[in-house]
């Protein structure tokens, strides 16, 4: 029964980090209609920028996910203006490309100036706490905690503000969304920023149990796309119950079948799931 | 005609696909040192590879990001069939093209369904699948290990393929046969028939055709291609491990593609050359040629999407088309001076030939 | 020619067509108005295939098409074109009209790999019928030219001959007079005007009311889904229910 609690626990910190980063690509996807397989690279620059400002710099664990939302939110938008923008009204495969692209230049960059090593992240919440005879990781509970709250932050944001509103009125029509003269550029911006400080915070909130490392993003953007495709495309809250899914999983699949094939899971379910019912999960099938 | 018109026909003439394929002859005579013959023979496995990308993303415009997954499945048919199975080199070789063909076939038939992004992130997640069973089914593929001594393709006793020389020209041979085909695929109503589905599925729906059919055609065609591609490659490389199956080369190959000119037909031979070389005379790169690479694709997306054989005919067709009707103004111009001329020939070669 | 009875289609609980029935004759000019988002468009992809609907049943020729894919009712001669012109901008218009045809061969990879003769043959009909059709839109000029340069109205024409060459006996125009000057759109009118004359059937969505009203000879009015009216064009003018929908909603008004 134990055991069983913390396969629980296991699929809730998976969890939650999966949803965290599939947020952020299911808003873009949303908004733009652009898969971003640079998502995962967003993600693994965040995990370095708050490692170096942590260890080479001695900046305070928050501080250093602050940084590290801030310069990717940054990144994030550059992106948007000078690739994404750009390249709206070509045809679909071109933006998809361009994405791979931003992906492997800052993979070979970060792997260029930091080596591909494997790296451990500090974080000053190493103790174990013991919660009715289960024992707990510190780190683990900050990294369920901080994910729930960030995405309640995020649907506050997006139920209660002006610019949250826009972003949802625009994910839901586009073409609305400019009859009532919203910016769209702005919105895009914004999309991007917001995106790419997801990934920044999911990555210093989970790299501390995990290593960091160039190619650290590649299993995560994929994982995080068959999320988004079993909570449709677009849809936020189908993005944190995708996450779940997918967490517990792997956290049980993991455990009561093969860790050796644990990665595999997700891409089993999706295959299977495709198979079936070709528009994924959740969506409405409209098209 | 000025010079510029005429270097631009010529290319366009079979006289310089002869001159291409003489100096693809002479090649091992004039390169100075062996390694630049392996290296020429190894682009031209790739190429192999990037002509299969060519029909399924080029002409049908489906993004396939498992055709590096595809290219590994060939190689590891032919080496597990040969190593452990003890067949010999050109049986297992049918073999490793037949069971990419399959494979493909069960792929697409499920992948296919789905469209534009879904289908890329699908195909995305196939090549990682086929990447993690490499290198966890220890029983089948020898895992992380990879598989060693795998044997070169038998000469029949006339020629040692484990010469680079000779391989250089086998592979040549493989290569033609696969441009070959490729050009009637592309010139053909199915080649056309693909374009159309390019262009939108509604639209080619409406014309009649069949989406389903044809998407699977083509992904088995390409599939295909990349599984030759890959046991030839078993066979000059004779070790293979699970990195083969890295979504790394298929990003390479469709770096390849882009550059010449997706959709082209010499394009892939063009971009896969070119970037082969680069690399090759920029060797420190070879770890960091993504910094290059990246930035690359997505300039050539923006500014280039044609490629350089695609914007070669861009421009052709337009100077033909130019030149068409300057003719016919001409002869209009003529026929109301005096009616007893006879017209000149017509330009309608347009630009399909390259 | 197309008999529809009771067509209903439902997006989760929106019904964006419902309950239509109507018929269509043979060797007439069609046309199907409304204001925007009435359902115009859903109705012609149900016709076409592209959406199977929720109820009803659509008989075209006696035969029952209802839920039938898009390939074979293009196959049975119901040809369309789309609001948004669809062609491939880097080849020459003769080039992007040849796999109209395609639909009335049988090639298959094997015939490509060997270069059958029926291949041959079949490329060679293709392409003849990718002329006849372009001369019949009166494009023979411009078949050299690469499609990313021809002007809009060249390219609406060029869209028709691509539903022609399918040999069609029924096209459905969605829009075809959108994006073009008055006088393109006289000359357009004249067009559709000959395919009928040639044996062809049409029907047509289109917002030009001056158009339609001296083109169609049969219109039939939808808002919200629903037909509220059907008749020569001087009956629906008149229809009382007719205007009330155009004023109602701010669509600009009849002609």
């Amino acid at each position: 029964m134990e055991l069983f609690f913390q396969q629980v626990l296991n699929g809730l910190t998976l969890g939650s980090i999966y949803g965290l980063v599939a947020l952020g690509l299911t808003l873009v996807y949303g908004i733009l209609h652009v898969p971003n397989f640079a998502h995962g690279a967003l993600y693994m620059v965040g995990a370095y920028v708050s490692y170096i400002t942590m260890v080479d710099f001695g900046v305070n664990y928050w501080v250093a996910m602050l940084l590290a939302a801030v310069a990717v939110a940054v990144l994030a938008v550059l992106c948007e203006r000078l690739v994404f923008n750009p390249l709206r009204d070509a045809p679909p495969i071109h933006d998809k490309i361009a994405a791979i692209g931003i992906m492997l230049f800052l993979e070979a960059l970060v792997q260029m100036q930091w080596g591909a090593e494997f790296r451990r992240m500090p974080t000053p919440y190493t103790e174990i706490l013991d919660i009715a005879g289960m024992t707990i990781p510190a780190q683990r509970v900050l990294i369920i905690a901080g994910a729930f709250s960030l995405m309640a932050v995020l649907h506050l944001f997006l139920k209660k503000t002006m610019t949250g509103s826009t972003i949802v009125a625009m994910a839901q029509n586009r073409e609305g969304a400019f009859l009532v003269g919203i910016d769209a550029n702005r919105v895009a911006m914004m999309t991007f920023a917001i995106s790419g400080a997801l990934a920044a915070v999911g990555a210093t909130l989970f790299a501390p149990i995990n290593l960091v490392y160039p190619a650290m993003g590649h299993l995560l953007i994929m994982k995080a796309f068959v999320i988004i495709i079993l909570g449709g495309m677009g849809s936020i809250p189908g993005a944190i119950v995708g996450g779940l899914i997918i967490g517990f999983a792997e956290a049980f699949g993991g455990f009561y079948i093969s860790t050796d094939y644990k990665d595999i899971i997700a891409f089993a379910l999706l295959v299977v799931i495709l198979s079936i019912k070709p528009t994924g999960l959740f969506s409405k099938g409209v098209h | 005609m000025n010079a510029l018109t005429k270097i631009s026909n010529f290319l366009m003439t079979p006289a310089m696909k002869m001159v291409m394929i003489v100096a693809a002859l002479l090649f091992p005579f004039v390169a100075s040192n062996e390694y630049q013959i392996y290296v020429m023979a190894l682009a031209f496995v790739w190429a192999i590879a990037v002509y299969g990308m060519n029909i399924i993303t080029g002409l049908c415009g489906q993004l396939n990001l498992a055709h590096g997954g595809f290219f590994a499945i060939g190689a590891y048919t032919l080496a597990i069939l040969t190593v452990d199975h003890g067949w010999a080199f050109w049986p297992a070789f049918i073999a490793a093209g037949a069971v990419g063909a399959l494979l493909g076939f069960l792929v697409g038939v499920i992948s296919l369904r789905l469209k534009e992004h879904y289908f890329a992130i699908f195909t995305l997640c196939v090549g990682f699948i086929i990447y993690l069973l490499l290198d966890k089914w220890e029983e089948l593929t020898h895992g992380a290990l990879g598989i060693i001594n795998i044997p070169a393709p038998s000469g029949f006793g006339l020629v040692d393929f484990t010469e680079t020389t000779p391989f250089y020209y086998l592979a040549l041979a493989f290569m033609v046969l696969s441009i070959w085909l490729a050009s009637r695929i592309a010139h053909s109503l199915l080649g056309r028939t693909f374009l159309a589905i390019r262009i939108s599925d509604d639209l080619a729906a409406s014309l009649g055709i069949n989406l389903m059919r044809n998407k699977v055609l083509a992904f088995v065609l390409s599939t295909t291609y990349a599984s030759v591609a890959g046991a030839l490659y078993a066979g000059m490389v004779r070790f293979i491990g699970p990195a083969e199956a890295e979504v790394t080369h298929t990003f390479d190959m469709i770096t390849y593609l882009l550059v010449g000119g997706i959709g082209t037909l010499m394009g892939p031979l063009l971009g896969t050359l070119a970037i082969t070389w680069l690399t090759q005379s920029l060797q420190f790169l070879e770890e960091y040629r993504m910094i290059v690479f990246g930035p690359m694709l997505v300039v050539l997306v923006i500014f280039f999407p044609k490629g350089v054989v695609g914007s070669f005919l861009a421009w052709r067709g337009r100077r033909l088309a130019a030149a068409h009707d300057a003719n016919t103004a001409k002869q209009a111009a003529v026929s109301k001076t005096s009616t007893d001329k006879t017209p000149a020939t017509s330009t309608q070669e347009a630009g399909n030939h390259a | 020619m197309l008999k529809i009875h009771n067509l209903t289609k439902r997006f989760g609980g929106l019904a964006a067509v419902n309950n239509v029935s109507i018929e269509f004759e043979a060797n007439k000019i069609n046309a199907i108005i409304g204001p925007n988002g009435a359902g115009k468009s859903t109705f012609f992809n149900l016709v076409a295939g592209a959406m199977a609907p929720t109820e009803g049943r659509i008989e075209y020729q006696g035969m029952d098409i209802t839920g039938m894919a898009c390939d074979r009712i293009a196959r049975l001669g119901i040809a369309r074109t789309f609001q948004t012109t669809m062609l491939f901008d880097q080849s020459t218009v003769l080039d992007n009209l040849i796999v109209g045809h395609r639909l009335r061969t049988q090639s298959r990879l094997w015939d490509v790999i060997i270069n059958s003769k029926r291949l041959r043959d079949e490329e060679k009909k293709c392409r003849a019928r990718a002329q006849e059709v372009l001369d019949f839109v009166g494009l023979s000029h411009i078949g050299h030219r690469i499609t990313a340069d021809i002007s809009q109205e060249e390219k609406k024409r060029v869209a028709f001959a691509l539903a022609l060459a399918t040999d069609p006996e029924l096209v459905l125009l969605d829009e075809p007079a959108g994006g073009i000057n008055p006088e393109e759109t006289e000359n357009l009118a004249a067009l559709i005007r000959k395919m009928v004359d040639h044996g062809v059937t049409v029907c047509l969505i289109e917002h030009k009311m001056d158009m339609i009203m001296s083109l169609a000879d049969k219109i039939m009015v939808i808002d919200h889904g629903e037909k509220i009216a059907e008749g020569t064009p001087d009956e629906v003018k008149n229809n009382p229910l007719v205007i009330e929908a155009y004023l109602g909603s701010d669509e600009d008004a009849a002609a």
